[in-house]
């Protein structure tokens, strides 16, 4: 009987080919980081019934205003900045919203985006704004919220989630009421 | 009348030099627009992307060019300036982010990625080159009587099958 055994010749081909191995593995880290890049550009926007990431505002007037603290209130927080053109049309009534609506307890926040604050200032004189408003200090609200300009107004329930998300510029101080009313009632 | 020529010429250079001097210290301690630019292009616009701040002419890029201004010539210095904005706005405000941290990814990895895909490149072609006319070196005689009897063997046993 003769034995059937494969020669040691061929046997040393099933030896790791070690330089294909490495390259694969380069390969998949680069696409891996480029998959990932690709994930975090294309993020989008945050969603109506989301939770709304918490921020602290420190405003011009001094204060620090943490947003987790508020929880059972309704918040409107305005992003915007006094170069911004668009911004000026919902100035004034965002500002006449929070009038109506300060003894409700819904609280007003007003982010100031890449901003200086001589300029900033200006702009909340020139609206007469008395709403808390403070620097987007280091852009975090700006990419926490992950917004894509400037302005944006995000209204938070009192369970903290979205209630509404708007970008650009509210075109009457009725739409402002409507977005709040609807945060109110859920 | 030549020498009053003369002197009056000299009056009137001494008066246009007083005017310069008076000038050049009414100018002093106030930035430049090349000092300010000089941080400036250290900086990038917040609203445009990969735009420095001292080629960008969008309003918010000349509000921040205002504000360097204004805090050169409050005494701040350089890097306290920038230190303001990177505070204030992040670290993507920096053209030249610091290598440290997570910013070290990115000068290595570029060019990491590029020694990796040369030396890959590299790999392939030596392979293509040693692929293309090599002769098959064929089996051992070991290999040759191995495979013979193994055929003669598979052939016997289908005739005896048949």
């Amino acid at each position: 009987m003769m034995e059937k055994s494969i020669p040691d010749s061929k046997k040393n081909k099933a030896a790791i080919n070690w330089r294909g191995v490495i390259t694969g593995v380069f390969l998949f880290l680069v696409l891996a980081l480029l998959t990932l890049g690709l994930l975090q550009a294309n993020r989008g926007l945050l969603k109506v019934g989301e939770p709304a990431p918490d921020f602290v505002l420190n405003t011009f007037d001094g204060d620090q205003i943490d947003t987790s603290e508020l929880r059972g209130q309704v918040i409107v927080v305005n992003v915007w900045a006094s170069w911004c053109t668009t911004c000026v049309y919902e100035a004034v009534e965002l500002e006449q919203a929070y009038q109506m609506y300060r003894d409700r307890g819904v609280v007003f926040l007003g982010v100031d985006w890449s901003d200086t604050e001589t300029k900033a200032l200006e702009y909340l004189q020139r609206f007469g704004i008395t709403y808390p408003n403070g620097p987007d200090l280091a852009g975090r609200i700006y990419r926490d919220y992950r917004l894509k300009g400037v302005p944006e107004t995000f209204i938070i329930d009192s369970a903290g989630r979205l209630s509404s998300v708007k970008i650009g510029a509210y075109a009457s101080l009725e739409e402002i009421v409507q977005a709040i009313e609807f945060a109110l009632d859920s | 009348m030549r020498k009053k020529i003369n002197t009056a010429a000299c009056c009137f250079i001494v008066v246009i030099m007083s005017f310069a001097v008076v000038r050049a210290s009414a100018q002093e301690g106030q930035p430049t627009d090349d000092d300010v630019n000089a941080i400036a292009k250290q900086l990038y616009c917040p609203v445009c992307e990969n735009t420095p701040l001292d080629v960008c002419g969008t309003q918010a890029c000349i509000d921040w060019r205002v504000e360097i201004r204004q805090k050169l010539t409050e005494g701040w210095s350089e890097e306290e300036i920038i230190q303001y904005f990177v505070d204030r706005h992040g670290m993507q405000v920096l053209v030249q982010p610091p290598a440290e941290g997570f910013y070290l990814f990115i000068y290595i990895v570029p060019p990491l990625i590029l020694f990796m895909g040369i030396l890959i490149l590299m790999c392939a072609v030596r392979g293509w080159r040693k692929h293309v006319p090599v002769e098959s070196p064929g089996l051992s005689p070991d290999e040759q009587d191995f495979y013979m009897t193994r055929i003669e063997d598979e052939l016997r046993r289908r005739q005896d099958d048949a």
